[in-house]
């Protein structure tokens, strides 16, 4: 956390070459977006009006050092893009230049990423008109010509029970050239809802960003408030969340794995890991009540406690269900049908992965050691250490054992943990929140690092709330790992990624 | 011919459906799962023929003349089939090359009537079809041939009415090799796994369903019920080769050839429970593969 008065806009130049520079030498962008503050002498003006300047947030990791930085500066109707010397930044000018209507000039590919009006009415990057409505997927793509190359598009309706995406692929016969991916369909405007916050409706909103990673993104708003308003997590509920976390890991990569053997056709694994995610769901409902978690994790603390007899009932069912997981999976690793599409498919390079700034299993599984959890601790993790699972393949093979690996690993973690859980409250009252500050949340979800960034202005009220989803960095490594493939691997492909469609859409 | 004669044709005609009941519920042991009842099919079948249909603007004559030349083609090809020593119908020298040409037909109607319908997906099932159709012909034609210099006859019901175990114990390499070879085809015509998976909803990754996409109501019943009878006829042949065992009674043989039918459709049920299917572009391999086993077989009936 910084009181906003210490981060005091730089000259964008100034901000453009820190970032470029920061990241040249091996840091990350968690974080580039704009906001519009109100003027710190105006009292009592609507936190959801926006005047004024545009000012730019980048958040920078030095993931080995396990520093974070934030810089900031004010830019006017247009500035020279980051992305041609930061890819990393892609995605992120899309979004800044969609919210607020400004241009990042010299951006290669500039388009709305979630189709919805610019937050400052009446400016728009695209200088569409307002009478017209905006439609998502409406746009432009990525075309090959040719006379025997084809464009096939997927979505945004599926055959499967799937969140809606789009996806166009260029493809010479059953070679896949480029995979364009549009996403939007999902944009709930949660980001605009959370301003003026927190109030009665900011957790439940948090713990459906993506219904998935209840847990995970409950954690990172909850962590974001307890900093701003000074306030310390008791021993008890710090271990708990660690273990409500792990559950919800576990649930998620079992169910995962019998995806992708769901999606090769090898029946025994993908319908042993459905049943086994029920069992790790309903762990977590045995902590508070709910399959996904809703309603464990709040500011201060958890509101459910675990008693004895079901500290025990945790370690029983938990012990069963690490055998038959283990069962299953093992079945995975001994099919050679299986093992000839897992290793040959869907590769990302480490350096592709380091370029494009991925996160989470996917960086993990291309040999890059990322992980939150190890690196920018928070909770019981500053003393009970995960060690971080690296593969080096980058395939679809090297995903699924990351997530194998981390199956392992969560299992014996809540084990230690559930033998050592410290005795005491699991809440205490949180005050209110600093007037004037920025503070920055980083949890490791299932998927991968979870970012928030949440500003306050003078009466302690949010700002401006910023959610980075793991996936919002992912989404490219899931087109470029489809280049030079078969358009029939990517199913599997996208189900080694498993990424978010709503916590992009937000 | 005589009254016998009609047996294969009432059976496969009455039956067909139920060999994929036979299936899911193996699959359905080895999940853990209870499965869909053994009758799914007939009533999915009952089902559709209730439903209206729906025809793309797009589409022209030949979309809504595929399921009916499909199940037309089918049906001749039925009258061909003997079942275990019951001869069929309809027997005459080479009727099985009239048998494979009749697939030829019906994969032919499947094929144009999913490019008329001009979307991306079908183009690229109807292309798999065929490249994987044009390996697995030559494995059926050899195979067939093999049988022709094995049993000396010529059409289906004489070779199957020839056949016997002396066969086996004298050139057991030959028919294992040929039953070897047949069943791939069989897998690979009928769209199980190891080369596409019926059960898939991916349509980037599927080949005979992905064809299909666009048909519906009693046009989509055709079709389901033109698969069964296809995977009962090719079935019935891979029987016929692998079992050419004589009691003496009809009755029995019949029983015997039935048992057979079930027990080949408890198999594929194991084979699509312990296996991934393969990636497309292996699929040739084992279909190459299928042929060259057929070769190796007439190789030796070439003594």
């Amino acid at each position: 956390m910084i009181d906003l008065a210490n981060l005091p806009p730089v000259a964008f130049e100034e901000f453009r070459n820190m970032i470029v520079s920061a990241v040249k030498a091996g840091a990350r962008l968690n974080a580039l977006f704009g906001a519009v503050l109100p003027k710190a002498g105006a009292p009592g003006s609507d936190a959801k009006q926006v005047t004024g300047d545009l000012r730019l947030f980048a958040v920078l990791a030095q993931d080995s050092a396990g520093t974070l930085n934030v810089t900031s500066t004010l830019v006017g109707d247009a500035y020279p893009a980051l992305t041609p010397d930061c890819p990393q930044a892609h995605w992120f000018e899309r979004e800044i230049a969609e919210q607020w209507g400004v241009k990042p000039e010299g951006h290669p590919w500039l388009k709305p990423i979630r189709f919805h009006r610019s937050y400052r009415e009446g400016r728009d990057a695209w200088t569409r008109s307002a009478e017209i409505a905006i439609q998502p997927g409406v746009v432009n793509f990525f075309t090959m010509t040719g006379d025997e190359v084809h464009e096939v598009s997927v979505g945004p309706v599926h055959a499967g029970i799937i969140e809606p995406g789009h996806f166009r692929f260029q493809c010479h016969g059953e070679k896949v050239y480029h995979l364009e991916i549009s996403l939007g369909y999902q944009h709930r405007g949660v980001e605009r809802a959370l301003v003026g916050g927190p109030d009665k409706r900011t957790i439940p909103y948090m713990e459906t960003l993506a219904g998935d990673t209840t847990i995970g993104y409950a954690l990172a708003y909850c962590e974001a408030v307890e900093a701003l308003a000074g306030c310390r997590v008791p021993a008890r509920a710090q271990t708990l969340r660690a273990i409500a976390l792990e559950l919800e890991r576990l649930a998620n990569h079992t169910g995962d794995i019998g995806a992708l053997a769901g999606d090769v056709g090898y029946l025994p694994t993908a319908n042993f890991c459905g049943r086994i995610r029920g069992d790790f769901l309903n762990m977590t409902a045995l902590i508070c009540g709910n399959r996904f978690g809703r309603g464990l994790v709040r500011p201060g603390g958890i509101l459910f406690d675990l008693d004895e007899t079901r500290r025990m009932e945790l370690s029983k069912r938990l012990r069963q269900a690490g055998e038959d997981v283990s069962n299953a999976i093992e079945l995975l690793w001994e099919a050679p049908s299986v093992r000839s599409w897992f290793d040959n498919t869907g590769t990302v390079s480490r350096e592709t992965a380091l370029e494009l700034g991925l996160v989470g299993v996917a960086a993990r599984a291309s040999g890059i050691e990322r992980d939150v959890r190890a690196q920018f601790p928070s909770g019981i993790y500053r003393f009970a250490h995960i060690p971080v699972s690296l593969y080096h393949t980058g395939n679809v093979f090297s995903r699924a054992h990351v997530r194998w690996m981390e199956i392992q690993r969560s299992i014996a973690f809540i084990f230690d943990q559930l033998k050592v859980l410290p005795e005491g409250p699991v809440r205490t009252p949180t005050g209110p929140l600093a007037a004037n500050c920025a503070v920055v949340s980083l949890t490791e979800g299932w998927r991968g690092e979870i970012c928030h960034v949440a500003l306050t202005d003078a009466a302690g009220r949010f700002a401006h709330y910023k959610v980075v989803d793991p996936s919002f960095h992912n989404w490219m490594g899931l087109a470029l790992a489809l280049r030079d493939q078969q358009i029939s691997d990517f199913p599997l492909c996208n189900k080694s990624f498993n990424l978010s469609y709503c916590g992009h859409d937000l | 011919m005589n009254a016998f004669s009609f047996i294969p044709l009432l059976l496969a005609l009455v039956l067909s459906p139920l060999m994929l009941g036979v299936i899911n519920r193996t699959k359905a042991f080895f999940a853990g799962r209870h499965g869909q009842p053994l009758l799914q099919t007939y009533f999915d079948l009952f089902k559709l023929l209730q439903k209206g249909v729906i025809y793309s603007r797009t589409t022209t004559w030949i979309f809504r003349a595929g399921p009916m030349i499909g199940l037309a083609a089918i049906l001749t090809a039925a009258l061909l089939m003997p079942l275990g020593k019951c001869p069929a119908l309809l027997a005459f020298p080479a009727d099985f090359l009239l048998f494979a040409g009749l697939l030829g037909l019906m994969r032919f109607f499947t094929v144009v009537a999913a490019l008329d319908t001009g979307s991306s997906f079908e183009g690229m099932g109807a292309s798999r079809e065929v490249f994987f159709s044009a390996l697995t012909e030559p494995a059926l034609f050899i195979a067939l041939a093999t049988l022709v210099r094995e049993t000396g006859r010529l059409s289906l019901s004489t070779m199957f009415g020839q056949a016997s175990n002396a066969h086996w114990l004298h050139s057991g390499p030959v028919l294992g090799l040929v039953v070897l070879a047949l069943v791939i085809v069989l897998l690979a015509e009928n769209s199980r796994i190891p080369v596409d998976d019926p059960n898939t909803h991916l349509e980037l990754t599927m080949i005979h369903e992905v064809m299909v996409l666009d048909h519906s109501g009693p046009d989509f019943a055709f079709i389901l019920y033109t698969s069964a009878l296809k995977l009962w006829l090719l079935g019935a042949l891979a029987l016929g080769v692998a079992l050419p065992f004589s009691s003496g009674n009809p009755w029995l043989n019949l029983a015997m050839a039935l048992g057979g039918m079930f027990g080949l459709a408890v198999a594929i049920g194991v084979i699509e429970s312990v296996m991934a299917r393969l990636r497309l572009r292996v699929v040739p391999q084992l279909l190459i593969g299928a042929g060259a086993v057929a070769t190796v077989a007439l190789i030796l009936t070439l003594k």
